[in-house]
């Protein structure tokens, strides 16, 4: 960027005079955060979706149960790690990996705050879809290499659904880009700078006449969360894992270890997809109200505020609504969003070129 | 800047890292007695039927292909997209031009019923 300002890293490698130890720290503390993130998400999967069937959730581990997911991640631990005799070892090995080493590296460029960034570069938002694809190939990889008709059908499923709603998410994506002028996600962030109504949901900073596009950038918003709820395999569009067809999908032949590692690459594309929602349309770091609690500490408040925010709507809409049924997931994809994708795009770029 | 993508690589290198030091743990801390059961393809209990190397559906295939023509086309809108103002008027009307055939071939792929999933 043009207007160096010191970040958090300067400030590392100033105070302990080595630009490694502040590399290390700026590449660790993401997996801190994705750890402790990972905890809560998971105490909160259980207990929102507790309070939503009006039950108790957990309730014996703990105060109110919540250690359970410390209970469960040692649960895991201890589980024997089998590989089926009729596996492909090399890529069913390898599929986890793939599957993890994605998602945490789609934390890289994303930014907690105006001054904490792992990766500040300017192709910030081609690399977490770039990141994203990757985890297709693990999933296709886990699935086909287990040599089960579940695990590979429910992997096909699952392509072909990440597939098809990449494309009206890259439309929404593309938008965003034409009104910010940019990939990197620090500058489409300093962009929404002010008051709230300078997001780009209600159309980015300009004058009386965005009224006009909000309904567009409204709607933007709407299909990138349906998109990301299918690119996360997050209930209405779980079919992959749907557990009454196909067990558990792509990951049925998995235990232990393995599993977990499938777990956690989920969890942390559901904080990707969250923290992209929070950026690309609701100010990521930017405070709502102009000046009021702004700065580079608030902004890692607002910032996971807003990210944790999408992820509860995530957990909610899981428990709230049914499987769609796979003619219905195509058909909507490609017949309605691709198409009002395209309409958004028009409108947003007309808007832009004459403002 | 080219520095700016070295933290990339550590957090990929990072990501690997943390996927070995779990399987490690795993491995010293759990339990580990095979049996040939165990290590059979699972199918809700049953030995199983016929293998899972067999054909599967086009509907598959035609959703790929589908997906590699028109994701590659708007990825190649990105560059255009960052330089959406210092372009102009006339490159935003050559792209919407541009979509306009993209949008014939998708009408053609429709009425063609090669997303018809039923």
């Amino acid at each position: 960027m043009e207007h160096q300002i010191l970040t958090f890293y300067d400030w590392v490698a100033k105070l302990s005079s080595s630009e490694l130890v502040a590399l290390i720290l700026i590449v660790t503390l993401p997996l801190v955060f994705l750890i402790v993130y990972a905890l809560v998400a998971i105490l909160g999967e259980l207990k929102i979706s507790a309070f939503i069937q009006e039950r108790l959730g957990p309730m014996r581990t703990g105060p109110w149960g919540i250690i359970q997911p410390v209970a469960e991640v040692v649960k895991l631990l201890q589980k024997e790690d089998i590989t089926p005799d009729a596996a492909n070892k090399p890529l069913f090995n390898m599929a986890p990996f793939l599957m993890f080493t994605a998602a945490y590296a789609g934390f890289a460029v994303i930014p907690f705050s105006s001054h904490f960034v792992p990766a500040g570069i300017n192709l910030g938002l081609f690399y977490i879809f770039a990141m994203g694809s990757l985890a297709v190939i693990g999933l296709v990889m886990g699935g086909w290499a287990s040599n089960n008709k579940y695990s590979l059908l429910g992997a096909l499923r699952s392509v072909a659904q990440i597939v098809s709603y990449e494309i009206p998410a890259a439309i929404v994506i593309l938008s965003i880009v034409v009104l910010a002028s940019s990939m990197n996600l620090q500058v489409i962030n300093a962009n929404q700078g002010g008051w709230f109504w300078n997001w780009y949901v209600f159309g980015g900073p300009g004058s009386i006449w965005k009224l006009l596009v909000i309904p567009f950038t409204f709607g933007m918003f709407l299909l990138y969360l349906i998109a990301s709820l299918a690119e996360t395999n997050r209930t209405p569009f779980d079919i992959p894992e749907g557990e009454s067809e196909i067990v558990a999908g792509y990951h049925t032949e998995y235990s232990g270890m393995k599993f977990a590692m499938f777990f956690f690459a989920e969890y942390a594309n559901m904080f990707v997809v969250a923290a992209l929602l929070s950026i690309l349309f609701f100010g990521g770091w930017n405070s709502p109200f102009g000046d009021f609690m702004n700065g580079p500490i608030w902004g890692v408040f607002w910032f996971i505020s807003k990210s944790f925010f999408f992820v509860f709507v995530q957990i909610w809409l899981r428990w709230t609504l049914p499987r769609l049924r796979v003619d219905q997931l195509m058909g909507v994809s490609w017949k309605v969003m691709t198409p009002v994708a395209f309409l958004c795009f028009f409108a947003v770029g007309l808007w832009a070129m004459l403002k | 800047m080219l520095t700016d993508y070295i933290p990339l690589i550590f957090m990929v290198v990072f990501g690997f890292g943390i996927g070995v030091v779990f399987l490690l743990a795993a491995e010293a801390l759990g339990a580990r007695r095979r049996t040939k059961e165990k290590a059979s393809t699972y199918e809700s209990g049953m030995p199983p039927v016929r293998t899972a190397r067999e054909r599967f559906s086009v509907k598959f295939y035609m959703v790929a292909v589908l997906f590699i023509l028109f994701d590659i086309e708007i990825v190649f809108m990105y560059p255009w997209a960052v330089q959406f103002k210092e372009l102009g008027s006339t490159a935003f009307v050559a792209m919407i031009l541009f979509i306009v055939l993209l949008l014939a071939g998708y009408i053609y792929v429709i009425r063609k019923g090669a997303l018809r999933w039923d």
